[in-house]
């Protein structure tokens, strides 16, 4: 019983530890007025992928009598070619867009720190062999081989389209982290270890990795930003025509439409704005994060 | 002397700590297309340190020192020769398991480039604790951690636990390395420069704790460092090796070594050290021929330091020896030439 | 003619922060005596580099003179005029820095431009200060100071940094620094990357530049060995106050100041007793957060009650020495 006791004292304890770590590090991140703005409209975009259709319903049913009706209280940005509103689109495709961003963030990130940390501490040949693959995906276009790809294989899924996108844009992570690792690999403090004989899944996971760790997080941000570069891209061309409500595919079909036409080019905007706020709130995030988690940058 | 290879059953009693064995380091560095530069930066040293015992290396930057000092932690590999531990022979060895490395630990010179930057000082020290001893328990390495921070003089220990490198100010940096380099309780301690980079007035403390160390725990240390008065201070009644160009040039008790120099370079190396009193400043120049170091690439069988030489004949430049004289080995086979009578003397007392 | 090249009057230094303001040199009257090496000593963050770099305005930002003025005194034909530097606008200090007061750094590496050969440095700054045009007098002009530093002059000018030794690129540093023929040279701390053998043949060769060209010079250290080999003069900094002053021998005879005491006592050498080395207790002052009275009262071992009420003012002796102590005239250490 005391045993079962005490673990839950330690397990308690931990968590304490833990969750003031993880307050001093928020208390720091968030003192930079560009992570707030960025990170705050980030949070209304999730909020809307979130809740959005549920306070805005999407109809995807048809009414011609009401196409093309200007911005009003009922539909604030009007409606398209065949009456649906632009509006509720736009919020429709937010949480479509947010996916393949937040899936192919995470691919990108995951398959980049393994591949570069790997390459960077082991070295050898196995360094020279993943350095050859990246060397190869960063030598060819990715955006011929994206269509290429869509040609073959059928994108039905936010994650298929974000693992495509990933694939196509670790290259860089791997090479930058990789040189990370290598300079930090130098350094006395993880010398030091080898004279200690610890482990190397401590020195990975408890030195290594925290020192890249900031890196990772502006990264993350980063990807997002190209992978919704990368979707809007693909679904522009109509390569992946799974969601019609997609940002990406509410441009390409108003473009489809003709944009002789001014209010196709109104009904583009709309999704076109959503992107560049996306974009500069990213950048802004990422920015941001530079500057509080960076070393480098770090002013007294 | 590489005849009779010492093993283990053979040299029970009065067995060194660590035994170098015609320790070599060859570093290939690529020259245009096809051919390799060699650079020897270790030639055939042959070293015993003792157990508890304080040695010196000292010498000008690129003499090898340092990269002697990482062959003895196992940081290198030398291209050749043998390292015996406690009687073990330990070359070749340090990538597989064996514990008897941690006998030797490292401080390093930078103490801000030897801690993590992003972990605490605490689980700076916990963590080579808790892997050399996964029984204990939490209390217990608390414990232990408390008392090794007692040691070196940190107190109270909880004031600097819990603070991260940057925190802290050069010299309390210096004893953190300190206690983490005994938490594993070694022999054998390897300091590179320790005090280089430590303000002055803070020096002779950590000089002392050091001390301290090696007369309470009976830990030897190995003091890597070019500037031979805060050796002569720590080593006090420990050996010097001078080390010039990758060679051993003069090996023996620091205070005769630094009283009466033998080899011609230790002369010009002691007559260099700048002293903190107007009455010994001497404005000669220095027993030399040259104030250029030698090459480190194509090394012949002949003296090293030839070139520079005040004394050197023709023959130095074919080979070279050491020789014996009542207070250390000399690596100069002209000694008879040099001359012997100390470069200060107390002027008073 | 005045005896001094530079005064220092009543010079206070602040690094003002986002926060809060650093005080880097307190109320510091110095003169540099003419023709002579004056030396700095101190530790890290005691303002020895602060005080001297603000005499050609190098002083790192945000720093800035909060009081107190410099005056260089130019001898011209036997007269002396008085410039007061630390007045100079950017315009006016240009021509004078380099030309009268130059500077040899500690990272000769960091200070020569990697992608330039030392001929093609040298040449330039030559030219930025309107010298002599003509090439071939210029590359005379750079052989004839390299030789003189004692340098191979035709290899090391088609040279590019890396491809010179420490040692080597400190003496192109100093032969850098006689390039205009300057009044004062300020050395900070131009050994401390180099080995004894060739520290000991730049403070020689410099020795001999101080006694030849007669070119006065200040040296940054925090080595107060080779300042008693080398200097002339010491002042001893601690904490931005200028606690001690005087001639070499009586600074290491009498060793008024217990901090310039201790220093001695703390610098362990190859000759001498062991025995009788003791650190300084305690740890350097925070310039954040500096003790009452004397900012030396909390590690001094003869502090009394009065050294922690007000901090001392400047207590001038006849002998020319000067310290910032209650007790510096009656304490003498004079070691006879």
């Amino acid at each position: 019983m005391v045993k079962v006791k005490n673990f839950f004292i330690l397990v308690g304890k931990r968590l304490r530890e833990f969750f003031i770590g993880v307050g001093k590090t928020c208390k720091k991140v968030f003192s930079n007025p560009k992570t707030i703005a960025g990170f705050s409209i980030l949070m209304v975009f999730v909020f809307i992928a979130l809740f959005g259709e549920l306070i805005f319903p999407y109809n995807a049913d048809t009414d011609v009598a009401n196409k093309y009706l200007d911005p009003s209280w009922e539909h604030p940005f009007g409606t398209d070619w065949l009456g649906r509103d632009v509006f509720r689109q736009v919020i429709a495709g937010t949480s479509s867009v947010l996916e393949i961003a937040f899936f192919s963030a995470i691919f990108t990130v995951v398959i980049g720190t393994v591949l570069g940390i790997v390459s960077g501490f082991v070295g050898g040949w196995v360094d020279k062999i993943i350095m050859g693959i990246t060397n190869i995906f960063l030598s060819i276009p990715s955006f011929p081989v994206y269509l290429l790809l869509a040609a073959i294989i059928t994108i039905d899924t936010p994650v298929t389209l974000a693992l495509m996108i990933s694939i196509w844009s670790w290259a860089g992570l791997c090479r930058a982290i990789r040189v990370q690792v290598m300079s930090l690999k130098e350094r006395d403090f993880i010398q030091i270890c080898a004279v200690m004989r610890m482990s190397k899944a401590h020195i990975i996971f408890k030195e290594l990795l925290p020192n890249v760790f900031s890196y990772i997080v502006i990264n993350f941000v980063m990807a997002m930003r190209n992978a919704i570069m990368a979707s809007v891209g693909i679904m522009l061309v109509g390569l992946a025509a799974y969601d019609p409500t997609n940002w990406g595919a509410i441009i390409n079909a108003a473009r489809t439409k003709g944009l002789i036409n001014a209010k196709n080019i109104a009904i583009l905007m709309y999704p076109l704005v959503a992107i560049v706020i996306f974009q500069a709130a990213m950048l802004m995030l990422a920015n941001g994060l530079d500057e509080t988690l960076n070393p480098r940058l770090k002013v007294m | 002397m590489a005849e009779n290879k010492p093993t283990q059953t053979e040299v029970v009693s009065e067995q060194p700590l660590m035994r170098l064995e015609n320790i070599n380091m060859v570093f290939k560095k690529s020259n245009g297309l096809l051919t390799d530069k060699h650079i020897h930066v270790l030639k055939n040293i042959n070293l015993d340190i003792k157990q508890g015992e304080i040695i010196a290396l000292v010498g000008e930057s690129g003499c090898g020192k340092t990269t002697l000092g990482r062959i003895i932690t196992g940081l290198l590999q030398p291209t050749s020769g043998n390292i015996y531990l406690d009687g073990t022979k330990v070359t070749g060895t340090f990538k597989k398991k064996i514990t008897s490395y941690n006998q030797v630990q490292f401080i390093q010179q930078d103490s801000y480039a030897a801690l993590n930057p992003v972990r605490t000082i605490y689980d700076s020290l916990y963590a080579p604790i808790k892997t050399h001893n996964r029984k204990w328990s939490r209390a217990q390495i608390d414990e232990k951690i408390e008392e090794l921070m007692s040691l070196i003089g940190l107190q109270p220990s909880s004031q600097f636990l819990t603070k991260y490198p940057h925190q802290l100010s050069g010299g309390q940096r210096q004893r953190i390395l300190m206690a983490r380099a005994i938490s594993l309780d070694p022999k054998l301690i390897v300091a590179d420069e320790p005090v280089s980079m430590i303000d002055v007035s803070l020096r002779l403390s950590l000089l002392n704790l050091m001390k301290k160390l090696n007369e309470q725990l009976n830990m030897s240390f190995v003091y890597i460092s070019h500037d031979l008065s805060t050796t002569r201070y720590i080593a006090q009644n420990g050996r010097v090796a001078v080390m010039y160009l990758g060679e051993i040039a003069e090996l023996g008790n620091i205070g005769d070594v630094v009283h009466q120099p033998r080899h011609p370079y230790t002369r010009a190396l002691i007559q260099a050290v700048p002293i903190p009193d107007p009455d010994f400043a001497s404005y000669d120049e220095l027993p030399l021929k040259s104030m250029n170091l030698g090459s480190l690439e194509n090394r012949t069988d002949g003296c090293c330091f030839y070139d520079r030489c005040l004394y050197s004949t023709d023959e130095c430049k074919i080979s070279v020896e050491y020789q014996d004289t009542p207070t250390a080995r000399v690596l100069c086979r002209n000694l008879g030439c040099v001359p012997n009578q100390p470069i200060y003397k107390q002027k008073q007392k | 003619m005045n005896e001094n090249i530079i005064e220092f009057r009543n010079v206070s230094i602040d690094y003002p922060l986002r926060k809060y303001t650093i005080r880097a040199v307190t109320d510091v009257t110095l003169g540099i005596k003419r023709g002579k090496i004056t030396a700095l000593v101190g530790e890290s963050g005691s303002g020895k580099t602060t005080l001297s770099s603000s005499i050609i305005q190098c002083i790192s930002e945000p720093g800035k003179i909060a009081s107190g003025d410099i005056v260089f005194f130019d001898n011209v034909d036997g007269e002396d005029k008085k410039i007061v530097v630390s007045k100079f606008k950017e315009k006016e200090m240009k021509p004078f820095r380099w030309k009268r007061v130059s500077m040899v750094f500690q990272a000769a590496q960091s200070a020569l431009n990697p992608v330039m050969t030392v001929e093609q440095q040298f040449v330039e700054t030559l030219l930025a200060h309107g010298e002599d045009k003509d090439k071939q007098k210029q590359r005379a002009r750079c052989k004839e100071l390299l030789e003189y530093v004692k340098l191979d002059a035709e290899r090391v000018l088609s040279s590019y940094p890396h491809e010179l030794s420490g040692g080597m690129k400190q003496r192109v540093m100093i032969a850098f620094s006689l390039l205009l023929n300057p009044d004062l040279i300020i050395l900070d701390e131009p050994t401390t990357a180099l080995d004894v053998i060739t520290q000991s043949y730049i403070f020689n060769l410099l020795k001999q530049i101080n006694r030849e060209k007669n070119i006065s010079m200040i040296l940054m250290t925090h080595d107060i060995s080779v300042v008693a080999k080398f200097a002339d003069y010491v002042g001893v900094m601690y904490g931005g106050r200028l606690v001690e002053y005087g001639k070499v021998n009586d600074i290491f005879r009498k060793r008024r100041h217990p901090y310039t005491e201790g220093l001695i006592n703390a610098t362990p050498s190859i000759i001498g007793d062991i025995d009788k080395l003791k650190p300084i207790e305690g740890s350097p002052p925070d310039l954040m957060n500096l003790p009452k009275g004397c900012i030396f009262s909390p590690r001094c071992p003869y502090a009394q009650e009065v050294c922690v009420g007000e901090e001392p003012s400047e207590i001038c002796l006849e002998d020319g020495s000067k310290g910032r102590c209650y007790f510096f005239k009656e304490r003498d250490n004079g070691r006879k």
